[in-house]
């Protein structure tokens, strides 16, 4: 297979010692920004990102998924530990893993959580690994209409399939791209919505917006909450691992089942957290002992922790192969790419061969180095929580201000970022989701350009849209997706009014 | 298992009450932000159409796409004003405290004062000052810590960002003093 041999060229890539050593710190930083409360995988990722600058791209990309991975398992620390989940997706985690950590057996939920999360990042990574090519090679064929009709698709399932108020998506979403079309026109050369301001004439950065939407209004978030907290310390021993990983295959079926759901709500903008809680509920009604959930039983730790890192890990494969994150760090991710010159999207796989399975590769690795050192330092990183907020808070702000400047070095822009914090401290608040906004404004230009490019050629029609089998169906599924709640409403209506006849 | 006996404990002394008054519903934030975003959508909307959002030969104008983006946010924000009005959980739910908000002030007020130091003094100075008077003054850690913190701090940042990486942040007369 064609697949395997780049992966290995790709492995080849990576084992030098500057990488491994870059995978390491991004990963301790990771867990770092994954325990701390408040930051969490895309915050860590947005405020990282500038250290990466300077870098060649594939230490860079390396560098910040493994911070990505990292996030991902600090989550389960803190949930675990103290029963604040990290992150909304180890909410569920906190269920079976806190009651074991009460009971003494906080070793075995952590070795439990980290092995689960392993699980699944590495069955989506092996579906990256065989479908993004295809995929990939397939959309090649993709002209101008055809991405607009997968960029329509991707918005439309956002209010269609999101579970905020659908208004509210709509908003969130309509002012990502109206922000994103901000600054000099790419087609005409024109100025827009720059209202004679200098500084806009660049446009709005998307990784500035992001720093301050994830970074600056999670601390003001952060700080409304009580940050008293009260956990058990734990220390991994390899017994304890050993007799974790024995018991593995009796719960072959919840991981297999999770690892599914995970990579399934992964690719469709579904998202981790309602992978977690799919996984949790799932594994509950199939069990035969469902009262003993919530009361400490491992498997209430396998079945969320899989599905999570399943749907974190397989966000990246429709932002390989398409050019769309499924996620918002995926969508960060994006705009760091964008940042080093390159186009995200299936040319990728042609372009950047090196790149695409050097990033690929470092999932595998990432993921394994991940486990052994999340293995080992679990006590470490449980005691950075004595570290008190008023220390962290304040430096947080001043790397989420360096992030901004470094990217444009732009005054502005940090002025930019803290507007952006206020704002997205607000809509957090008022249930303005923040996710569509993030994808609308890393994707709005080049939604733009294909939708402009399939005007030009078609001479205006709308109709191109609908002018082969391929084009059509997307653009007619996206419609479907964008109405869904009313077509669920109205066959629900129709079996109502047909139930009672039958009885 | 005798490893999970010793606990972590932090405390944190200056926690919001839990039965502070509220300062403003969310109704009426959602209505205010709903009504805010609504002329943001008209702003944005007379722009574009100034720029030309119609056809023109060689296909649609470059006001043509964010125009109707605009159209999209004033309806959805509309509908929103409408929402937010008649929404009676809304309405009682509490946006934030009056002890909330003394916190989040005391972030947001620093965060503020510290983006206009970066300005005048440079970022380094800034984070200095920031770093040590957040600890000191709002997290009532001593005196000779915070100052030792973020002397730290900042000197960290200095050498990784200006000496080995490059990247040039803004700089103030104390650098320029210095010589950097």
């Amino acid at each position: 297979m064609e697949a395997l041999g780049l992966l290995l060229h790709g492995f080849a890539v990576l084992l030098t010692w500057k990488t491994l050593l870059l995978m390491m710190v991004g990963l301790v930083l990771g867990i770092f920004v994954g325990v701390l409360p408040g930051l969490g995988g895309p915050n860590g990722v947005a405020i990282l990102l500038p250290l990466t600058f300077t870098m060649d791209p594939t230490s860079a990309i390396v560098m910040l998924s493994c911070i990505y991975w990292g996030a991902l398992f600090g989550g389960a620390i803190t949930s675990i530990l103290f029963n604040i989940p990290g992150e909304a997706w180890s909410v569920a985690t906190t269920f079976d893993g806190y009651p074991m950590a009460q009971q003494g057996k906080a070793a075995e939920a952590l070795t439990a959580a980290f092995t689960s999360s392993f699980i699944g990042s590495l069955v989506a990574v092996l579906l990256i690994t065989f479908l993004a090519p295809m995929i990939s090679s397939f959309a090649l064929k993709f002209g101008p209409p055809e991405f607009f009709a997968v960029y329509l698709l991707t918005f439309c399932s956002f209010v269609g399939l999101g579970r905020d108020a659908k208004h509210k998506t709509v908003i969130s979403m309509s002012l990502g791209l109206s922000l994103a079309g901000v600054g000099m026109d790419t087609v005409s050369g024109q100025l827009r919505m720059t209202f004679g301001s200098a500084d806009l004439l660049r446009g709005i950065n998307f990784l500035v917006a992001v720093i301050g939407l994830f970074g600056i209004s999670e601390i003001l978030l952060t700080m409304e909450e009580r940050l008293a907290l009260r956990g058990h310390a734990a220390g991994i021993s390899l017994r304890v691992v050993l007799s974790v990983w024995k018991d593995l295959p009796k719960y072959w079926v919840t991981l297999v089942r999770s690892s599914f759901i995970g990579c399934w709500l992964g690719i469709t903008p579904g998202g981790a957290i309602a992978a977690s809680f799919m996984g949790y509920n799932l594994a509950k009604r199939f069990s035969k002992d469902q009262a003993s959930f919530g009361k400490g039983r491992i498997e209430g730790v396998f079945a969320p922790e899989t599905a999570a890192h399943a749907s974190g890990t397989s966000a990246l494969l429709p932002m390989l192969a398409l050019g769309i994150p499924g996620s918002g760090t995926a969508a960060i991710l994006l705009g760091g790419l964008m940042v080093w010159g390159l186009n995200p999207g299936p040319l990728l796989f042609v372009e950047h061969k090196d790149f695409v399975w050097g990033l690929i590769a470092s999932m595998y690795l990432g993921n394994v180095v991940g486990l052994v050192l999340v293995l080992t330092t679990v006590p470490i990183f449980a005691s950075i929580l004595r570290v008190p907020f008023a220390a962290v808070a304040p430096m947080i702000v001043v790397s989420c201000a360096i992030g901004a400047y470094a990217i444009q070095n732009a005054m502005f822009d940090i002025w930019l970022m803290l507007g952006f914090g206020v704002v997205g401290y607000v809509f957090k608040k008022i249930g303005i989701p923040l996710a569509p906004f993030t994808l609308a404004l890393v994707l709005g230009n080049r939604a733009e350009d294909a939708f402009r490019l399939s005007m030009i050629g078609s001479g205006g029609d709308m109709k191109v849209f609908w002018s082969n089998g391929l084009v059509g169906s997307i653009t007619t599924l996206a419609i479907i997706l964008l109405f869904w709640p009313l077509i669920d409403r109205a066959f629900a209506g129709v079996s109502r009014l047909l139930r009672p006849a039958k009885a | 298992m005798s490893n999970t006996d010793i606990e972590i404990v932090v405390d944190d002394p200056t926690a919001p009450e839990t039965d502070s008054p509220a300062v403003v519903s969310t109704g009426v934030v959602d209505v205010v932000v709903s009504l805010l975003l609504l002329v943001l959508a008209a702003v944005l909307g007379w722009d574009n159409w100034r720029t030309g959002a119609a056809w023109d030969s060689t296909g649609p104008e470059p006001g043509y796409f964010p125009f109707y983006l605009s159209v999209i946010l004033g309806a959805a924000s509309l509908y929103g004003i409408v929402a937010a009005m008649v929404s009676r959980k809304e309405a009682v739910e509490s946006f934030v405290t009056r002890a909330q908000l003394r916190r989040v002030m005391a972030v947001f007020v620093p965060t503020f004062l510290f983006c206009l130091a970066t300005q005048y003094l440079g970022l380094y100075v800034a984070s200095f000052l920031l770093i040590a008077g957040f600890m000191r003054l709002v997290g009532k850690i001593a005196l000779w810590k915070s100052l030792l913190t973020a002397f730290v701090f900042t000197a960290v940042m200095f050498v990784t960002f200006d000496i080995a990486f490059d990247v040039i942040m803004p700089k103030g007369p104390l650098e320029a003093a210095l010589g950097r």
